[in-house]
């Protein structure tokens, strides 16, 4: 499968796709970086000319650098943390013979149908609310002090938010892999007598690294980004400021365009500092 | 009309010749069949040929006329793979329409021949039905049906029954040389089994690493192959090869001696040596024969009722009418 | 794995799988059910699990303070437009890959997946005068464009991951039978291709309508989805938990409903055509 035509017509079908995306990806990043260089406050005065490394310096200088790189770290390494080894564990029961699977994958999906903002909404009203959330209801039913969540817990409460959404995702892909697992082999590791601890290390854990390696990059990729859930829980306060809301900020809250975008430069660095460490892995794993 | 002509045809995939530069001529009409053993570029050979690979040098005449540059569906050739590649959401009858369709055949036509083809090929009765539903031997029907009804000016076989079992294969190969008779039309045909090459061949090419070894009709190959390749290729079982001292007192690096062209007899023998395996199939029996004083186990058949087994000793007589002659280089002597 | 239990076994496990599942749809669950409460059994404490005085009333105040239908609209339209066009560029492209590799196909779809990963607040105020000196702010039509493009990576991807499974011999043959590039494309390799792509098209149009950074930063009022619709429930009055509830489940229950119907493409679709 491969004459010249077939490859030439390769290079016109996969054209439209290739150049889309390259104009996507240069274009903006080109005037991210334009701008970085700038003075450019579009509400005081617009372009105000070269502003050098200036707005490099001051975005790392900020004190909210750091804290917010960390807070991006925290929340996905978190929220993969769960997803996949709650995920894993799901997955295991699932795959076991039940009463009614088809329905309880249903229930088990149905939270990746829900938009972010509504999930972001519900869950900080109606359950995180310190007086009439559902927790709070809970906590005094045990004659505990209700938490104000997001404001005493914000991190863990943003984190679980995210976890939710993301869990249906990483059970469904690992328990697609479980599904796949020879169950010969395990029967015949069963019968060497074989713990079930050791079967699931040696044997289970194994067969679904591609699946878990899946997860994990795809997940990342969404979760680097994740926007909705902060802005409409805490809006950043409450040391929930990931690096993208800082920058969103920047850009939006105060105006400063310039600044915003040596913010944005950090962020594409950082994504892809991140990328090419995934890509890696994925690469080796796939095929 | 359907002559294929390959001339100083060579092949590369990247740095790797596949084919050295190869002449071809295949005649309207003949059954041509190309065989070797695995990975020698029969597929290959037969995909450039249909126009699925590019070649890398030469020229590939069609009925005279330059097809070098020409795309798959403009050399009127007609292909069945080995994975019968059906089109599996459409009916059997789309399937073998399909062709007809793509060259915006009239509809009434397009009818008359699918049923046309589908009566040769006995496929009336499965005609609706998709080919998951159908049986290896089935589908394999439908895929000739598919190429059929072009009416190409010849036909490509890429190994086509090696994912049949074995009783289905000798049915097919049978259907297969019929239609041959009655189409008149060129095939090419891959395998790398020389039994299909020797029962449906009129011209066999014989392939080895890119290489042809040797041309010629399959009684050719087999009184007169050019060299030791062919000569242990062509033939079941094997032809004895023997080197060594035994050669030189025929003047030769390499003797054969085909294993039906080797008496048993009751004492005096040639050679003498004792029974290892013996493989009775009933009408024949294949022996293979150590401690002859030779390097090789040599390979004899002899009838069918014949009472020897593992251990007895056996006397050898070649008829040396038979004997097969090479020299250092392979090359046959005459 | 594990096939064949005892009943008490199996029991257990049902048990669990049960309880597991309601716990995770449990806030989708409480959502639905307080949607149909009045705010003051919305609040009660003890919360009120079924009996309440069921009520329409929160679906009709909402209905009358913003007008669904126009968020709706523009959500089906975002979200269905950017998944069509976006298949329609990534079918050829994944053709590409798929039957006809070459050395650097690994690497054109791995660089394609990481502009997915290039941070959107990162590039934001440049698409955002872009888009307003092309007039596309606020309109449907910019949306479309850029949910398509930050889909297109995992289109492809997906497509790519479903066509390597249709064996190339089959193209072959029909390239034999004389079927041009778009014949093959059309008549072959699509209807094959049909449960992946549908798979893809489905989890995609998920994505896009539930993207909600671009769609809250390029619409004010004219295109904007029902990301936005909820988004306006983020003020103090998103207290009113019945009315919040009620909004929020009809911003949730088209797709829903569309995954329940559709769930065997859905599951395919969500493992993103990664795992068998
Ligand atoms: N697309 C390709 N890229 C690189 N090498 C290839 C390609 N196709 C075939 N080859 C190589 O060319 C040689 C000939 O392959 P070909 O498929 O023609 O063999 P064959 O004679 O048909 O073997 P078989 O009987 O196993 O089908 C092999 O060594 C194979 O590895
Ligand atoms: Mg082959």
């Amino acid at each position: 499968m491969a004459t010249k035509a077939s490859r030439s017509a390769a290079r016109l079908m996969m054209a439209p796709a290739v150049i889309l995306l390259l104009g996507w990806m240069l274009v903006p990043l080109i005037m991210t970086l334009w701008f970085s260089f700038r003075v450019y406050l579009p509400l005081r005065g617009g372009d105000q000319g070269w502003a050098g490394f200036d707005n490099y310096i001051r975005f790392v200088t900020s004190s909210a650098f750091w804290p917010s790189v960390q807070t991006t770290l925290i929340i996905v390494i978190g929220v993969l943390a769960i997803t996949v080894i709650f995920g894993i564990l799901i997955a295991l029961l699932l795959d076991q013979p039940i009463w009614g699977q088809g329905v309880v994958r249903i229930l088990v999906i149905a939270p990746f149908f829900v938009m972010p903002t509504v999930s972001a909404l519900v869950w900080k009203n109606m359950f995180m609310d310190p007086v009439n959330g559902l927790f709070s209801h809970l906590w005094r039913f045990f004659g505990a002090e209700p938490v104000s969540w997001l404001s005493d817990a914000s991190l863990p409460s943003i984190i679980m938010i995210v976890s939710w959404q993301w869990l249906p995702f990483a059970t469904l892909i690992l328990l697609t892999a479980v599904q796949s697992l020879d169950s010969e082999q395990l029967e015949a590791a069963e019968m060497d007598g074989a713990p079930w601890h050791k079967r699931f290390w040696f044997l289970v854990l194994p067969h679904l690294s591609r699946a878990i390696t899946i997860v994990i990059l795809i997940q990342t990729i969404f979760l680097l980004a994740i926007f909705a859930e902060i802005f409409v829980t805490t809006g950043g306060a409450f040391g929930t400021r990931t690096l993208s809301y800082l920058i969103f900020q920047r850009v939006l809250e105060s105006q400063n365009v310039g600044l915003g975008s040596a913010g944005g430069v950090y962020a594409i660095i950082l994504a892809n500092i991140v990328a090419i460490f995934l890509m890696r892995i994925v690469g080796k794993n796939l095929d | 009309m359907g002559q294929i002509e390959l001339k100083q045809v060579t092949k590369s995939f990247g740095d790797v010749q596949v084919i050295p530069p190869l002449d071809l001529t295949i005649h309207d009409g003949e059954f041509t069949v190309f065989v070797g053993p695995s990975g020698c570029g029969k597929s290959t050979l037969l995909r450039l040929i249909a126009g699925l690979e590019d070649i890398s040098s030469g020229h590939i005449e069609i009925d005279g006329k330059d097809a070098t540059d020409l795309v798959p569906a403009k050399r009127g050739l007609a292909m069945v793979f080995q994975s019968y590649a059906l089109y599996p959401h459409m009916s059997v009858r789309k399937n073998i329409a399909f062709p007809l369709r793509m060259a915006k055949m009239d509809p009434a036509e397009i009818d008359r021949r699918v049923n046309a083809a589908a009566e040769v090929l006995n496929l009336a009765d499965y005609i609706d039905r998709r080919p998951g539903q159908l049986s290896g031997g089935q589908r394999q029907r439908v895929a000739i049906g598919r190429a059929i009804v072009r009416e190409p000016s010849a036909f490509l076989f890429d190994e086509p029954l090696s994912n049949l079992d074995a009783a289905l294969r000798v049915g097919m190969r049978m259907e297969i040389s019929e239609l041959h008779k009655k189409l008149k039309t060129t095939m090419v045909y891959v395998t790398h089994d020389q039994v299909e090459a020797m029962t449906m061949a009129d011209k066999i090419v014989v392939l080895q690493a890119g290489v042809i070894e040797q041309v010629g009709s399959p009684l050719e190959l087999y009184r007169r192959p050019r060299n030791t390749f062919v000569a242990g290729f062509i033939g079941s079982p094997k032809m004895n090869l023997i080197g060594g001292e035994e050669a030189a007192k025929h003047d030769a690096a390499t003797i054969g001696i085909r294993p039906e062209h080797i008496d048993v007899v009751e004492s005096d023998g040639m050679w003498q040596g004792s029974v290892g395996v013996a493989e009775h199939l009933g009408s024949d029996t294949f022996f293979h024969i150590h401690n002859t004083g030779l390097t090789e186990t040599i390979t004899v058949r002899a009838i069918g009722d014949i009472n020897l087994t593992h251990g007895d000793t056996i006397h050898l007589n070649p008829r040396m009418h038979e004997l097969h002659r090479f020299d250092a280089q392979g090359l046959r002597i005459d | 794995m594990a096939r064949s239990v005892t009943p008490r076994r199996k029991l257990l496990n049902t048990t669990a799988a049960w309880a597991i599942g309601l716990l995770i749809f449990f806030p989708i669950l409480w959502t639905i059910l307080t949607s149909f409460k009045t705010e003051a059994q919305a609040i009660a404490a003890p919360p009120i699990f079924l009996g309440f005085d069921w009520t329409l009333e929160n679906y009709r105040v909402v209905l009358e303070r913003s007008d669904y239908a126009r968020f709706l609209w523009n959500s089906i339209i975002i979200a269905g437009l950017s998944t069509l066009i976006g298949v329609a560029i990534a079918v050829p492209a994944a053709w590409s890959m798929a039957f006809v590799p070459s050395k650097r196909t690994k690497d054109i779809l791995l660089w394609m997946l990481s502009t997915k990963m290039l941070p959107a607040v990162g590039v934001l105020y440049p698409i955002y005068l872009l888009f307003i000196q092309l007039g596309l702010l606020d309109s449907r039509a910019g949306l479309v464009v850029v949910l398509m493009l930050i889909n297109l990576p995992i289109i492809v991807w997906m497509l790519y991951t479903y066509f390597k499974e249709i064996p190339g011999e089959i193209l072959e043959a029909a390239r034999m039978d004389g079927a041009t590039l778009p014949q093959e494309l059309l008549y072959v390799l699509t209807p094959m291709a049909i449960p992946g792509i549908a798979s893809t098209m489905l989890l995609n149009f998920i994505l896009a309508w539930n993207e909600a950074f671009w769609t809250l930063n390029l619409t004010a009022v004219n295109a904007a989805p029902l990301t936005a619709f909820i988004a306006s429930y983020s003020s103090p009055e998103g207290l009113f938990f019945a009315k919040l509830s009620a909004a929020s489940t009809m911003a949730i229950a088209p797709i829903l409903i569309l995954g329940w119907f559709s769930q065997k493409q859905l599951v395919r679709g969500l493992t993103f055509g990664a795992v068998k």
